[in-house]
């Protein structure tokens, strides 16, 4: 007997979203589960119910109903009262029922008793860990691209500019210019939609390796002087030290003065949102700028942000919604359904129709709020790291400052070691002066110093040129011709002429070989501007 | 001539060549600096010529004239592809010079020394032939290699090491002999002994390097080349000599580190040789098993049309692009490219081809301009920002194993970063794997593909699509 999964309508206020769009419906059915739909669920976004109808769902129109004979319920919001029946809707569930929407447990302990008390099997789609393996149904990313997109697409809408800088024949237009605060998923969304309506795009956050994503989307990223890096293992920022706040601060005030629109995105999880955005620097923001807020739920980034709210403070837009993803209704319900999907197809691995609740599988493990009836939150720790860590940290400093310190150390520690090996060649040299005859040293010294310079020459010629600089090389090393033409002319004995006759012949060849065919190379090294047109 | 007049003669031709080698730290500089350093050659030689102890002109002027006009046929007549071969058939003739002179130097009865002294110049002598043989042979065997007339796969011997101790201590004990032999017949046979063991040395050493390890052991011969003309300096007692063997010496060393440090290898490991058939083929295995996913192939006119969609493209050539001679198409495609204003470079990788600056070398005969020519360390940090990246026949140095695989025989070293990029383009004859005989993990990327086929073929069948 295969599983029945119910999607109810949305109750909340303004909520436009639904946990089933016709298409994620139909991999559903695929699973092996039936699946029913409260009638006018998907209405609001723009799903209608014959469109559920045509991929076999169920259309029920009595709420209790759809509750009571379901399985497995799927919803977005976490269950509360519904305003229409005047009853809460986990009282409409049946003993034993599974549950999969967002939760937010640390924030809701009446509902979590309430859904222990329903021997309910609970999985929060706000619980689900944030590792490489449970993309495919990291809901909240889903979200939280969407918030990203929609924060800039409300900030336009409130801007009386241009995002994209223009010259048109009634003048100039300059760009606008955007910061973005908290460089997560929905922080990289907003840069990505802001950059791609073509304003300047500027991006902070305390992890360092984020940097590399801010300018691929193709924005500036603002960093602060310090040690501290700012990712926690959970893949989302912790809470950093009250000199980097400070830092932080400042930079954001200098940063208020000169863009047009802050979208500000930073979290910190279980706890409320850091305020970023002061009442002064709203202030002193150029009237006509924007501030999109997206953490407007938990506390806000900005101090004069009031949740769900449009404001107009020192000529400023202050825009507080809290309910971005369900501004794009269709879009938001399409990923959350299809999330919710993966994580059915990963319960249900027989495609039978029956789900099964592996608490050994540590995204399982972590979704699972309720089990049975018994509270499983919070979970133990993941054992793998959210954000792979780059190997180096060439982020935060330039690399070359790290390499001079590097070398300074080395230098340091091999110091003694070259005095001493200083003072061995010194000592040999004079033990050799004291038995070798003055033209030795004489040559010697000729030899040492040519070394000196040779080594400090070559280490000035461009890599480029490498393979002239062995063929010049090698043509000066025909040099040795000389030490034959000294000797051919010997007069006592013919073998000294024959060995320097040939000796002065493959060096000839050398010496010419050797200049000719560095000259015919040297010849093609082109000047930029005749080469690239 | 007098004396006064020849020393000062070399002092103006040191000058020349030290200001030649200096011109070559820019290109544009480049050329004036090898006119410096033939002037230099020129007045060295004539001087030499023109000295007191020189009578017999005949000899000097139809071997020199004859070697002149070979060396400039050579010249004209070599491809750039053939640069290797050529600089290590040039360093064979230095090597071989030293050997004659040494020789010379030995039995000309002309010669007077005592004492102290006798033993110095023998003992420089020696040496000078030493490393002459070393480097003739060697640069024979590294000609022979780089020209596909010998294995490029590095000749592993049973006990190799031991071989070449053994070797080296026996030269040792032929040295004292050698030294202490009173008349020039009862020292010449040591002598002899000891340059055929140089000799087998020499091939011995180069035989059991491996083709990629081909830079440094041609830059290292360059540096033997300097070092044999600078002991044939001291046993001539001349300082000109001195210097430029000095010169060479070094710059032939700097060289070889350079090359050592691009591969992250120590220069006795390379020397050691070996690498690529024992080590490598192990590591392969154990490393090959888990993210070996799935290449993906691409046709020319799909990457034709990805580098007619790019903003910017980047070009990785390696020595696959000089084995088939595809320098001039790919020039070619450039120039199409930057005529519809794609910004197109190239990565060059200091190890990348067989000699130092090779690939350099070979565009510029292609005529791409210099100044999108660019070193590792100036292009790694821009593969974020590329669209595609054209790798022709390179291998190991974009190979991301390098760096993140500890376990990979080339870990460390550093490579083009060219993963980075939205599209990685690798042109290959088919899917062996590179010199070192690693497995590359970069053709599993997912924003790999691959584009079998010889390279020419390859390069002008994207040219023609575009």
């Amino acid at each position: 007997m295969s599983l029945k999964i119910g999607v109810p309508k949305e109750v909340h206020e303004g909520e436009n979203r639904v946990a089933a769009t016709p298409e994620t419906t139909k991999w559903l059915k695929e699973l092996g589960f039936s699946v029913s739909i409260e009638s006018g669920a998907g209405k609001n976004a723009y799903f209608s119910d014959d469109s559920y109808k045509e991929m076999g769902v169920e259309i029920v129109k009595d709420t209790k109903k759809l509750w009571s004979q379901s399985d497995i319920i799927l919803k977005v919001r976490s269950p509360e009262l519904n305003p229409f029946l005047a009853v809460h809707e986990v009282d409409l569930m049946e003993e034993g029922t599974h549950l999969i929407s967002f939760i937010w447990p640390s924030i809701n302990p009446e509902l979590m008793q309430m859904l222990v008390d329903k021997k309910a099997t609970v999985l929060a789609m706000d619980s689900i860990p944030r590792i490489s393996r449970a993309q495919k149904y990291d809901a909240l990313s889903s979200m939280a691209n969407i918030a990203g997109y929609r924060a800039v697409i409300e900030a336009a809408n409130c801007f009386g500019r241009f995002f994209t800088g223009q010259m048109t024949a009634a003048g100039k237009v300059p760009p606008a210019k955007v910061l973005v605060i908290g460089a997560g998923v929905a922080g990289l969304a907003a840069i990505a939609t802001a950059a791609s309506l073509g304003a300047i795009v500027r991006a902070f956050d305390t992890r360092p390796e984020v940097s590399e994503q801010i300018e691929s989307l193709g924005a500036e990223f603002l960093w602060i002087e310090t040690d501290e890096d700012g990712s926690g293992t959970d893949g989302y920022a912790k809470t950093m030290s009250p000199e980097f706040i400070k830092a932080e601060m400042e930079l954001f005030a200098r940063q208020a003065m000169e863009v047009d629109i802050i979208i500000t995105t930073a979290l910190i999880p279980g706890k409320k949102a850091p305020e970023l955005i002061t009442a002064g620097m709203i202030e002193s923001m150029r009237e006509g700028s924007i501030v999109v807020d997206l953490a407007a739920e938990q506390g806000g980034n900005c101090t004069l942000t009031e949740p769900g709210k449009v404001l107009v403070r020192h000529g400023v837009t202050l825009i507080g919604y809290t309910d971005m993803p369900s501004r794009l209704p269709s879009q938001s319900s399409q990923l959350y359904g299809t999330n919710l999907r993966y994580l059915l197809s990963d319960m249900c691995k027989n495609k039978d129709g029956q789900i099964f609740v592996d608490m050994e599988d540590d995204v399982m493990r972590g979704a699972t709020v309720i089990k049975e009836g018994e509270i499983t939150w919070p979970p133990p720790a993941p054992k793998v790291q959210a954000i792979a860590r780059p190997p180096k940290l060439a982020v935060k400093s330039p690399p070359i400052a790290e390499k001079s310190i590097a070398k300074v150390q080395e230098k340091k520690s091999s110091g003694w070691m070259s005095v001493a090996f200083m003072f061995i060649v010194a000592i040999l040299l004079a033990a050799l002066g004291r038995v070798a005859p003055p033209d030795f040293m004489a040559d010697l010294t000729v030899f040492v110093l040519g070394c000196f310079v040779g080594y400090y020459v070559v280490w000035n010629v461009t890599p480029a040129l490498h393979t002239p600089l062995m063929s010049v090389t090698n043509a000066i090393s025909g040099i040795i011709v000389l030490g034959a033409l000294l000797q051919v002319s010997n007069e006592l004995s013919g073998t000294v002429v024959v060995l320097s006759a040939i000796a002065v012949f493959v060096a000839t060849i050398n010496i010419s070989g050797g200049f000719f065919v560095t000259q015919r190379m040297l010849k093609m090294f082109q000047q930029p501007d005749r080469g690239a047109k | 001539m007098t004396e006064g007049i020849i020393t000062a003669a070399y002092i103006i031709a040191s000058v020349l060549f030290i200001l030649g080698l200096a011109g070559l730290s820019r290109q544009e500089s480049a050329r004036r600096g090898n006119i410096y350093a033939m002037i230099g050659m020129l007045i060295a030689i004539v001087a030499t010529i023109l000295a007191s102890q020189v009578t017999s002109y005949a000899v000097i002027f139809s071997t020199m004239i004859v070697g002149i006009f070979i060396g400039l046929y050579v010249a004209r007549k070599i491809e750039m592809t053939g640069m290797p071969q050529l600089v290590a058939m040039l360093h064979s003739f230095v090597g071989l010079a030293a050997v004659l002179i040494g020789f010379a130097t030995y039995i000309d009865p002309a010669s007077h020394y005592e004492g102290v002294a006798k033993t110095i110049h023998d003992v420089e002598i020696y040496l000078g032939v030493f490393i002459g043989a070393v480097t003739f042979t060697g640069s024979l065997i590294a000609f022979g290699k780089l020209q596909g007339v010998i294995d490029g796969k590095p000749l592993l011997l049973p006990a190799k090491h031991w071989l070449n101790l053994s070797m080296i201590l026996l030269s040792v004990l032929l040295l004292f002999i050698f030294v202490d032999a009173q008349s020039i017949s009862s020292g010449i046979t040591p002598l002899i002994i000891m340059t055929i063991i140089a000799f087998v040395f020499g091939v011995h050493m180069v035989m059991s390097v491996g083709g990629a390890d081909m830079p440094v052991v041609v830059s290292m011969l360059n540096s033997y080349s300097g070092w044999a003309a600078a002991a044939t300096g001291f046993m001539l007692s001349n300082d000109l000599l001195i210097i430029t063997g000095a010169l060479v010496g070094s710059s032939g060393a700097i060289l070889s580190y350079i090359m050592c440090r691009a591969m992250n290898r120590s220069f006795i490991s390379v020397i050691a040789g070996g690498f690529g058939a024992s080590e490598g083929m192990a590591v392969a295995k154990t490393t090959g098993d888990e993210e070996q996913g799935e290449v993906i192939s691409i046709t020319t006119a799909d990457t034709a049309m990805l580098f007619a969609e790019a903003k910017n493209v980047v070009i990785v050539p390696g020595y696959g692009m000089a084995v088939a001679r595809a320098q001039h198409i790919v020039s070619e495609i450039v120039k199409k490219l930057q005529g519809q204003g794609v910004n197109v470079r190239f990565a060059i990788h200091p190890v990348a081809g067989r000699l130092p600056g090779h690939m350099n070398v070979l565009l510029a005969e292609a005529k791409v301009a210099y100044d999108i020519v660019l070193e590792m360390d100036e292009i790694n940090e821009d593969f974020p920002k590329t669209d595609v990246v054209l790798v022709i026949g390179a291998n190991d140095i974009v190979n991301p194993g390098a760096l993140d695989d500890p376990t990979s025989p080339i870990a460390g070293m550093p490579v083009l970063e060219v993963w980075d990029a939205t599209h990685v383009i690798v042109m290959k004859r088919s899917m062996a794997a590179g010199y070192s005989g690693i497995d590359n993990p970069l053709f599993y990327k997912e924003n790999t593909k691959l584009l079998f086929g010889d390279a020419k073929e390859s390069v002008e069948g994207i040219l023609s699509e575009l």
